[in-house]
């Protein structure tokens, strides 16, 4: 320590599957990581996804999410060279390279030599009538209520979202013994993967295409929603409206990256909206604009856990390399990831995220 | 149509089911996985090399019939619960097996309803057998009676009203 400030060589933000895989990577070239996490468990996402994951063999394809996060959680744990600290928010990355940590109810302030941004996204919220009633909240609180604290947050659901979170979440509720009425899609086509649609609608729930919610209406609570379709323009279509009685919406209406401390740090962010937003321009090392900076996961472009995963390695490995640890395995480490990466992105459902890619690469070259 | 409300046509059913001799000979796996996602799990987890092996992780899986032994290590490995186990060679009528994963469980003997892809009551039917109960990596395992014309037709079941 000097002046109460910490040194490390890596700090990584953020503890689920993108910034444990980047500790991990790190911590395998010998050098040291402090982890903050700001829950009180490591995961992220997926600590509350009961849902069986896709993926190759190398982000543990076919597994349940919970089991994945406790699978990397406990390596990460038994790492040498990984502190790992939870219920600790990265508060501000400031202009001499030192970061605030808020733990254990103190400042705490370390100045790494690089940094892995792995914060994740945040849900979007829908502007309706009505969308400040108790029983309105996305689809992620609800699934963190059903499945990480084992509260049912009502009886019947209508989801509002038809991409795969909204299939998904919508799925577990039913597990969980809640009614869903329907799902409602703004887009004329369902938007998540069809698999997951089949096994919502194989226990009885419609999906409505082409559909928004108007508003949501109750005494003191949500009782019920208006919904109605849209135009190809996705405007109302008036004379549509329909009621749905319910006693919770769950909002699953997209994601957009938590970018703010790449921004405070001084890295230039982008707009791309295949990404899901303003994202840290980064090149293929996921290194941002800003030196020592790099950035991964639903961070740098809204994606997937496996896609997290390999992106971790790649910020891990990078900041590893330009720090002179490693040697030549951690360079075909690296190979080896940018390789899976590719693979990941080589279907027809990842055309849009390789479009987005692409702007944002030759963002790179602009600034 | 299934980009529209999740439901496969004849053709797509047709295109990914074993043919009479088959289905008549023992069980084989019936695989519902219409789009190119990135998931290999089903090629990776048949013991018998029956779902041919996927390179580029993203092509959809085919069922090599005259190897599959409709063991079922693939429907329990599905992410998607997409792979069902349809059995012909029984005289007493088809026995389906399907992916399952609420609470609470049927019990072998039971009847239950058995529910179309739009979640829709075809008829009651007679739990042979239910398997992976505990549920905690992979989905339990229902063994459902049913009359042979709705082995490509019941895809759920509802305990409730049972
Ligand atoms: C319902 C649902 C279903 C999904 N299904 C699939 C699927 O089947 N297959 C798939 O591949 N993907 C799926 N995903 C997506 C997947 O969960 C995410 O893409 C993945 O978790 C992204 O990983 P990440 O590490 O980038 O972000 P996250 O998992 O969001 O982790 C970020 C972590 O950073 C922490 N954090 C944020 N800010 C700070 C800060 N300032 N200081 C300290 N810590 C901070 C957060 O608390 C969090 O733990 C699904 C997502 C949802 C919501
Ligand atoms: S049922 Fe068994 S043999 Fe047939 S494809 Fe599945 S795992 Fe392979
Ligand atoms: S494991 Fe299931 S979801 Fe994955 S490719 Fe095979 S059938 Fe499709």
């Amino acid at each position: 320590m000097t002046g109460g400030v910490r040194e490390c060589d890596v700090l990584v933000i953020g503890g689920g599957p993108a910034g444990l895989c980047a500790a991990l990577a790190a911590a395998s070239c010998g050098v040291g990581v402090i982890m903050a996490e700001r829950d009180g468990h490591l995961g992220g996402q997926l600590a509350k996804q009961t849902h069986k994951f896709f993926g190759s063999a190398r982000q543990f394809g076919g597994e349940r999410g919970f089991l994945i996060a406790q699978r990397l959680a406990a390596e990460a744990e038994n790492a040498a060279g990984i502190e790992i600290l939870t219920e600790t928010p990265v508060l501000g990355i400031y202009e001499d390279g030192v970061a605030t940590l808020l733990h254990r109810g103190g400042h705490m302030k370390v100045r790494p030599r690089k940094i892995v941004a792995a914060c994740g996204a945040a849900e979007n919220f829908l502007a309706f009538e009505g969308n400040d009633l108790p029983g309105v909240c996305s689809a992620g609180a609800a699934e963190t209520l059903i499945n990480a604290q084992g509260v049912l947050p009502g009886r019947r659901a209508l989801m509002v979202g038809g991409g795969n979170v909204g299939l998904m979440v919508a799925y577990q509720l039913l597990q969980a013994g809640m009614e869903v009425p329907a799902l409602i899609n703004h887009a004329p086509q369902i938007d998540g993967y069809w698999v997951h649609a089949a096994k919502i609608r194989r226990s009885g729930v419609p999906i409505l295409n082409s559909t928004t919610i108007k508003s949501a209406y109750g005494n003191g609570q949500v009782e019920g929603a208006i919904i109605c379709e849209v135009d190809e323009n996705r405007q109302p279509l008036p004379g549509t409206e329909r009621r749905v009685e319910c006693d919770l919406i769950c909002l699953a209406v997209g994601l957009s990256p938590l970018n703010g401390l790449c921004q405070q740090a001084g890295a230039a962010l982008a707009y791309i909206p295949e990404l899901s937003g303003h994202v840290p321009v980064t090149d293929e090392y996921l290194r941002t604009s800003q030196e020592g900076l790099y950035a991964a996961g639903d961070a740098a472009g809204v994606e997937e856990a496996a896609t997290a995963m390999e992106e971790g390695k790649i910020a891990g490995l990078s900041a590893a390399v330009a720090l002179g640890y490693g040697g030549t395995a951690a360079q075909e480490a690296l190979t080896e990831a940018a390789a899976e990466l590719k693979r990941l992105r080589e279907g027809p459902m990842s055309e849009r995220i390789r479009r987005g890619l692409a702007v944002l690469r030759s963002e790179v070259i602009k600034c | 149509m299934l980009a529209k409300d999740g439901l496969p046509e004849e053709g797509d059913l047709r295109a990914v089911m074993p043919d009479e001799k088959k289905l008549a000979a023992g069980p084989a796996a019936i695989i519902e996985c219409w789009q190119e996602i990135p998931c290999d799990a089903c090629a990776r987890a048949c013991p018998n090399y029956a779902i041919l092996p996927m390179p580029n992780l993203y092509e959809r899986p085919q069922v090599d019939f005259s190897r599959c032994r409709g063991c079922g290590v693939c429907l329990s490995a599905c992410p998607g619960l997409a792979i069902f186990i349809a059995d012909g060679s029984r005289s007493e009528g088809a026995v389906l097996r399907l992916p399952y994963e609420f609470l609470p469980l049927p019990q072998a003997g039971q009847r239950v309803a058995g529910l179309g892809r739009a979640g829709e009551v075809l008829g009651k039917f007679l739990v042979l057998d239910v398997t992976g109960a505990n549920m905690r990596e992979n989905p339990a395992v229902i063994f459902l009676l049913v009359p042979p014309d709705m082995a490509m037709r019941v895809r759920n079941i509802s305990l409730e009203g049972a």
